[in-house]
């Protein structure tokens, strides 16, 4: 009796409970929906990089490292010399390694250059690898395999020839375009900085810049040469990613190359590196977080001002249920009730609304930005935000219930 | 049952208890008695609003009380249906004091004993009927008789049984303190108290309303407390009482 009471109450209210409980559910709808996106941008970027237990540049901030090594971003200090790789490379402890050669782009998408290795160690998310997905891997010196979103974005497929830039900005004036690129293979998508990359061989880097003697350009008597072959080993590289034998061995080999006599290196764990970045974008993430602390407050003082509202209109019901012998904190818990249930609603609204949309987006969202949204909202700290909710509708509601039950004391 | 009918009956009773008050020995000597009230409201100290030296009402009595307005009349009810609860003298209902009960007590006591029907808004307006007499129901002790009674009762007040699931602002006054009624006596309260119940009726309704209150107040053996300003109706009642006697303040 007492939740019927309190539902058809609320159904004769319809119009200002139907707005309160649309309010409510889109406060709920704000507060997972960030809650999910920041959870899951943090689990991508976590995850775009995994199974490398050192990054190695030249002497540099580790964030710098790791920003212009995993993530394409910014612009190396210095490179590496080719004998410090390969005298590092050949250590017994090191059980594989990926060389990386920075500086050349593609229509605004950065080309790195590489060994076979790159498919074959590098991993990303939970240790997988990368596929792909149409074509194969490069193995000619003019040979790219395309990240997937450059493929899908520029609309390129197998067989394109293309021109490569020196520098990384999209109106470079310095093409390399005396030499053609084809493209062989596209990456299947991974969500991370490797959809927009360009991956060609070292063989290839060198190869465009043979015959720019002074860096800025090639001469003009060498348009079209094939290069040599012994013109093709690199002087230098940029980066270069490591596996070793054993992870307990990565503190060792971090100091053993962070003091390598030949050359000023620095080597960073890529995991470390990340989290310190993320605690960087981790401002953004509470700005996010306050805001949709406040769309809360918003709703629910909404819905503490919608039930003080009916307070007064319901006098003679407050008069009538005392006399009928309800005790004043009835009435308390009946107007407490109504909150509930309306946050009920209104979360079901909410979660519902939230669910829907993002497994409508979720296709956009990982083809477009390559955030893979789950639509799973489900979670422990998704009933966590929801009991906080509730919490704060009972709270917001406690001023007109207490206002009904003083009023139910004093209706004699 | 045509109309009258239930008015021969309820004097046949009234003659009856006056008769045989033996007969009738279930029910409490004294349903109502007050002695040495005082009350103020805790608003206005100052200035006391009732103050009764002793006053009390036989079980079984149909009692009429008349007075102005102003003159204590629902402060007087409320006293006895322990909505106020009184510092000073001594309030018995049924043979028990709601002076010396605690407030849920009372709260109690009235839903379980004490039926009551004001002037107006007698219903919740967005529940019907039967969701209504439910609702009374609910906050009595008992359980409640099954729903047979509530039928019976809506039936014996003649509300047509498609408006017994309507909502009750949809039904015309009459029908509203009819409904009211079949609420006030559900739980089978041995006092019926009525503020004031058939002001808001025109004098046909009024008559309806009281030809059939009182054969199901006699039925039932209650003791009615009707308060009204209107003298006509008083030619109804055993009893008939100005305030002003029973309240030396009025």
């Amino acid at each position: 009796m007492f939740l019927r009471i309190a539902l058809k109450s609320l159904l004769n209210r319809k119009g200002s409970v139907i707005m309160t409980l649309l309010a409510i559910g889109v406060a709920i709808f704000v507060l997972l929906g960030i809650e999910n996106i920041r959870n899951q941008a943090r689990d991508s970027f976590a995850s775009t990089v995994s199974g490398v237990d050192l990054i190695v540049g030249a002497k540099t901030g580790s964030l710098n490292l790791l920003l212009y090594s995993v993530f394409r971003m910014g612009a190396p200090t210095d490179n590496i010399s080719w004998e410090s790789y390969q005298a590092i490379a050949s250590d017994s402890n090191v059980a594989w390694s990926i060389p990386i050669s920075l500086g050349d782009s593609h229509k605004g998408y950065r080309v790195v250059g590489t060994t076979d290795d790159y498919f074959e160690y590098f991993s990303y998310g939970n240790k997988r690898q990368l596929e792909i997905s149409d074509g194969e891997r490069f193995s000619k010196t003019f040979d790219v395999v395309l990240g997937s979103e450059v493929a899908r974005t520029l609309g390129y497929s197998l067989g394109r020839e293309i021109i490569l830039a020196h520098g990384v900005v999209s109106t470079s004036f310095n093409l390399h375009d005396n030499k053609p690129f084809t493209v062989v293979g596209i990456l299947a998508p991974t969500g991370t900085p490797v959809d927009q990359t360009l991956h060609v061989l070292l063989e290839g880097i060198e190869a465009m810049h043979t015959d720019w003697p002074q860096g800025f350009g090639p001469a003009s008597s060498a348009v079209g040469r094939t290069p040599q072959a012994d013109e093709l080993i690199p002087e230098s590289i940029t980066a270069f990613m490591l596996g070793l034998n054993s992870r307990m061995l990565t503190f060792r080999v971090q100091r053993e190359i962070n003091g390598f006599a030949e050359e000023p290196l620095l080597a960073i764990l890529p995991g470390v590196a990340l989290s310190e970045l993320w605690q960087m974008v981790g401002m953004f993430e509470n700005v996010l977080r306050l805001i949709s602390i406040l769309v809360l407050v918003t709703s629910v003082l909404g819905l503490g001002a919608v039930l003080l509202a009916s307070v007064r209109e319901r006098s003679n019901e407050i008069n009538l249920l005392r006399v009928l012998g309800a005790p004043p904190y009835y009435l308390f818990l009946l107007v407490e009730l109504e909150a509930l249930l309306i946050c009920l609603c209104g979360t079901l609204l909410g979660v519902l609304g939230l669910y829907l949309t993002l497994l409508a987006v979720e296709d956009t969202l990982f083809a477009n930005f390559g955030l893979h949204l789950s639509p799973n909202v489900f979670t422990v700290e998704g009933l966590f935000i929801v009991l906080l909710v509730f919490a704060a509708a009972l709270l917001a509601a406690a001023i007109p219930s207490l206002r009904v039950y003083n009023k139910a004391k004093a209706s004699a | 049952m045509i109309p009258g009918e239930g008015l021969w009956y309820s004097v046949a009773v009234l003659a009856c208890n006056a008769l045989f008050p033996d007969v009738f020995s279930q029910i409490p000597d004294m349903t109502i008695e007050l002695k040495g009230v005082k009350f103020a409201h805790a608003g206005t100290p100052g200035k006391p609003v009732l103050d009764i030296d002793h006053w009390s009402v036989e079980g079984g009595q149909h009692v009429f009380v008349h007075g102005p307005s102003g003159s204590g009349k629902t402060t007087l009810l409320h006293l006895l249906s322990g909505l106020l609860a009184c510092s000073d003298g001594e309030v018995s209902v049924l043979g028990k004091q709601l002076n010396t009960m605690s407030n849920r007590q009372r709260d109690r006591f009235r839903a379980n004993h004490i039926g009551y029907v004001f002037q107006r808004f007698n219903l919740i307006p967005y529940l019907n009927a039967l969701e209504n007499i439910d609702l009374a129901r609910s906050f009595a002790a008992r359980g409640g008789p099954s729903t047979n009674l509530a039928s019976s009762l809506l039936a014996s007040l003649k509300v047509e049984e498609d408006n017994w699931h309507r909502p009750t602002t949809e039904l015309s006054m009459g029908q509203q303190q009819r409904v009211a009624i079949a609420r006030a006596l559900i739980n089978q309260p041995e006092l019926l108290i009525a503020d004031e119940p058939t002001s808001s009726l025109d004098q046909e309704n009024r008559d309806n309303f009281l030809e059939m209150l009182m054969p199901l107040v006699t039925e039932h053996n209650m003791t009615l407390l009707f308060v009204s300003h209107d003298m006509s109706l008083s030619r109804h009642f055993g009893q008939v009482q100005a305030l002003g006697d029973i309240n030396r303040l009025a």
